[in-house]
């Protein structure tokens, strides 16, 4: 499988001439007040990799994907992105912050987010909202970011609501809109949390098929789901949360297939 | 019956009163509409600075930012505008040239205008804090989540995300204040600046034709309330071109 091309792999990292590896997180803990939410959880993901994140509500998988590009900052933990050691220092109130609002500010411009409720720029239309950032964090010229943004949108099936609002489209389509919006800045990784939850059954369908699209194509992707079926298809690696740990992880027909803990074997007879 | 002639005695009487030309008082007023507009204009604006910092300072400010911006906006809208003014006015000149006296300088004659923008621009930015900082609360927090979540920086965030974002909102409560603000330049009156509402008192007092020359700064005042609605209809139709009707929504 062969990585993103838009990001040049890491010459520094060892063995970046085959898979590097784009996302590594070491035993991150998260506590909100006296919750602890996340208790020590690892991953890895290596360029191509699709890692499907499922379990029950409140297990902190939201949680675990802010805390990725520092929308929440984890309490203690590694995380590296891109072969980066994201640098910490303490708040003075037991937590920790980043050392360095800069290095935030380049990682997250390299993570492509896509959220449950789409979060458009209302304010702006559809490719507006697709050239956002290229244009304005990542300083591409305006051309070359609406050539590309208009691409994107033919291959989202958009082309058509190029100039609308997202206030005029479907949950649908603001969601294949949000999607060609994390394509924009050509992320190293895609991340998605519950990019279907939110929309009516009959469009979820539509949205599926861009995401399966965007893994069969090599794209590297963190994707938290309900939707078990859709993980086992396009997911190379699955991990089970429960409670703020990785209960069970495997490749998906283990996982799905003989689930070893009772816990992940009842969440999965639930869900399906 | 009255003497039907009279009333256009009266009326031709009226307009050589309102002439702008000498022994007219036109030119008076449409001067004094001038400087009560310039006025309107800069205490707007800076309202408008002012208001910006104060709503982030309230909305994002650590405990100091947040404790200043509290105290400046309860004081202001607890203290009556003419208080506020008039104190501001005189205390504010006579500490500035205190300060000046006791470095060693000459005191400076402040110029009306800047001291009635300043006064008044200072009352405006707590109305313009409030307003400001409800309708930032009224963005969706997910486009201010994407913002962050896509790198922006703050000062990025603000100018493309969060200002035009909180327009729509922002801006009904903005045009109150731009109407309340043409009308506050009355207020400087007191303090002997010669906007439209003193030029119109010295033209009455002169004359004794008070009825015509109140009704001209009314009719005056008017015409820039009715010319200000049409603009700023015409900017929040702009500012709400990503929503749809309220009728449609209905
Ligand atoms: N900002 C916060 N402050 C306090 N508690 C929080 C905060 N965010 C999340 N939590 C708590 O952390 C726990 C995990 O939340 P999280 O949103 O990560 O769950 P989730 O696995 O994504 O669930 P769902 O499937 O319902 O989206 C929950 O108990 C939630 O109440
Ligand atoms: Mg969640």
């Amino acid at each position: 499988m062969t990585a993103n091309v838009a990001v040049a792999a890491d010459p520094l990292q060892p063995g970046a001439a085959e898979q590097a590896e784009a996302i590594h997180i070491e035993n991150l803990h998260k506590r909100f007040g006296a919750l602890e939410v996340l208790k020590g959880v690892s991953m890895s993901a290596k360029d191509g990799d699709v890692v499907a994140m499922i379990g029950g509500s409140g297990s902190g998988k939201s949680t675990f994907l802010r805390c990725i590009n520092f929308l929440e900052n984890p309490t203690s933990g590694v995380i590296r992105i891109n072969g980066e050691d994201v640098k910490m220092v303490s708040d003075g109130h037991g937590g920790q912050v980043p050392a360095n609002r800069r290095q935030i500010e380049r990682i997250r411009s390299r993570l492509g987010m896509v959220f449950q409720n789409f979060n458009l720029w209302q304010h702006m239309t559809l490719i507006q909202n697709v050239i956002e950032v290229p244009v304005h964090v990542l300083g591409m010229k305006r051309d070359e970011a609406m050539a590309i943004g208009e691409q994107l949108l033919e291959r989202v099936g958009l082309s058509a609501k190029r100039d609308v609002y997202p206030a005029y489209m479907s949950g649908g389509q603001q969601q294949r809109g949000a999607i060609a919006r994390a394509l924009a800045i050509q992320p190293r990784v895609m991340l998605f949390d519950e990019p279907t939850s939110a929309l009516d059954p009959e469009l979820v369908g539509e949205v599926l098929k861009v995401i399966a699209d965007l893994a069969k194509e090599g794209r590297t992707m963190l994707l938290v789901t309900h939707e078990m079926k859709f993980a086992r298809e396009v997911a190379s690696h699955v991990m089970y949360l429960h409670n703020g740990i990785v209960e069970e992880e495997g490749p998906p027909e283990q996982l799905f297939g003989s689930p070893k803990s009772e816990r992940l074997k009842q969440f999965i007879r639930t869900v399906s | 019956m009255a003497d039907a002639s009279i009333i256009p005695a009266g009326i031709t009487g009226m307009f050589d009163l309102l002439s702008p030309v000498a022994p007219g008082w036109g030119a008076n007023l449409l001067r004094g509409l001038v400087r009560s507009l310039q006025i309107a204009f800069g205490a707007f604006g800076m309202g408008l600075i002012i208001g910006t910092f104060g709503s982030y300072a309230k909305l994002y400010g650590g405990p100091i930012a947040r404790d200043l911006a509290a105290i400046y906006t309860t004081l202001v809208r607890a203290i009556p505008e003419l208080v506020m003014i008039i104190l501001l006015y005189y205390a504010g000149t006579d500490l500035i040239n205190r300060i000046l006296e006791g470095m060693g300088y000459q005191r400076v004659d402040i110029s009306g205008l800047v001291a009635g923008i300043v006064v008044l621009g200072f009352v405006q930015g707590a109305y313009a804090t409030e307003v400001l900082r409800g309708a930032i609360k009224a963005i969706p927090q997910g486009e201010i989540e994407a913002a962050r979540a896509y790198g922006m920086s703050p000062v990025l965030m603000m100018r493309r995300i969060t200002l035009p974002a909180m327009l729509p909102h922002a801006l009904p409560g903005l045009a109150n204040l731009w109407l309340i603000s043409t009308k506050d330049t009355a207020l400087l009156a007191v303090v002997g600046f010669s906007e439209l509402t003193l030029e119109t008192r010295q033209a009455a007092g002169t004359t004794k034709a008070y009825m015509t020359f109140y009704l001209a700064a009314g009719a005056l005042y008017l015409f820039v309330t009715l010319f200000s609605s049409v603009i700023l209809e015409s900017v929040e139709k702009r500012a709400r071109r990503g929503m749809p009707s309220v009728k449609e929504a209905r």
